[in-house]
């Protein structure tokens, strides 16, 4: 599954525009602290998170993360924004809670488990 | 002539409602002085009604007007302000931009007092919540009302900048990084390694009598002032910040 897929399943708001949404997801991480994500998360996994500062761009370049779901409406800044488009991380929001995203996200990607 | 004066930045009262009902302002200063503390801060989350009632207090020891501000990244910070209306501006801003969370059972540990350790009223408002307010932008507005903007035990795993944010943006201006007592200055030295541009300090984190004064720091300074404390943390005039580990 890629990006973009994802933007319709979940009817994400693209918060950057210009980024190309052709990257392939492996997984999802759940996590507000950024630490945590540091350490945990993996190449190509979507994250989920409210937090809006500017350092969520800086740690998912770091990580190689494919894309930042901010939920709960929250909206990063200006900067939080500019540094996304320069750095190539998709960022989308959504009003929906982290617990409603995961759960599409891990049906979308592992539907077949599920069901199994 | 210089001289070094220990401090005391980080001390809850019963204000706070995760610290004990003794943290009296009277109680404190006298632990404070058994301590042979020279300089402390009241610091209360998101509030600094107490404050008013340590200032009455005829001691030797300086009291720093201060507040523990919650950033909305869950991140604490410590203001430490120049006098009491300049912290009373900054709690009002900190009070427009917190949730109005009434809870009347936490309210009864949410204590108001005045300086015979009567109590003279309670805050209902949930204190420990985070504000609305950015860590860039809580470090402007204590910036902008002449106050220290320190970032609160950062070796913590909650409630630290560094767990929060995973690390310290670089135009992030702090004027100090406070390290509990849990870390040692060797340890200290591998964790904070990457933020040696800001002055280190220890405080206690105090939320009972006994842990006042169970780390400090020295501050080579003229005398114990919130002037002299600002050069020794921005290292004039030959002031200095001394740090114990």
């Amino acid at each position: 599954m890629r990006v973009n897929d994802l933007r319709d399943i979940l009817s994400l708001q693209v918060l950057t525009e210009g980024i190309p949404l052709d990257t392939e997801i492996s997984g999802g991480y759940v996590s507000d602290l950024l630490s945590d994500v540091m350490a945990n998360a993996k190449e190509g996994d979507i994250w989920i998170t409210l937090q809006t500062h500017l350092n969520i761009v800086a740690v998912a370049a770091m990580k190689g993360i494919a894309g930042i779901i901010i939920v709960n409406g929250r909206r990063p800044d200006e900067e939080t924004l500019k540094k996304a488009s320069e750095e190539g991380i998709p960022l989308f929001s959504t009003r929906e809670t982290a617990f409603v995203v995961a759960g599409k996200l891990y049906k979308a990607l592992y539907a077949q488990e599920i069901q199994s | 002539m210089l001289k070094k004066y220990k401090a005391d930045f980080h001390i809850h009262t019963c204000l706070s409602p995760c610290a004990e009902l003794d943290m009296t302002p009277r109680r404190i200063i006298g632990r404070a002085m058994e301590r042979s503390l020279d300089i402390i801060a009241i610091t209360d989350h998101n509030a600094a009604e107490n404050v008013f009632a340590a200032n009455r207090i005829e001691s030797s020891v300086t009291i720093i007007p201060g507040m523990e501000i919650t950033t909305s990244e869950e991140a604490h910070v410590i203001a430490l302000m120049p006098d009491i209306d300049s912290l009373m501006e900054l709690r009002s801003i900190v009070k427009e931009s917190m949730p109005a969370i009434i809870t009347e059972k936490l309210a009864f540990e949410q204590v108001i007092v005045n300086e015979n350790d009567e109590v003279e009223g309670f805050i209902k408002e949930l204190l420990i919540n985070a504000t609305s307010l950015e860590a860039e932008r809580v470090v402007k507005i204590i910036h902008q009302y002449g106050g220290i903007a320190i970032a609160a035990h950062v070796d913590r795993d909650v409630y630290s900048i560094l767990t929060q944010l995973g690390f310290i943006p670089d135009d992030m201006d702090f004027d100090a990084l406070e390290i509990s007592f849990r870390t040692s200055h060797d340890e200290a030295e591998t964790i904070l390694q990457p933020y040696r541009r800001y002055p280190w300090i220890k405080s206690s984190d105090a939320h009972h009598l006994v842990d006042i004064g169970r780390c400090y720091t020295e501050f080579l300074i003229k005398e114990p002032t919130f002037e002299e404390i600002m050069l020794a943390l921005q290292g004039k005039e030959g002031r200095e910040v001394i740090w114990h580990g």
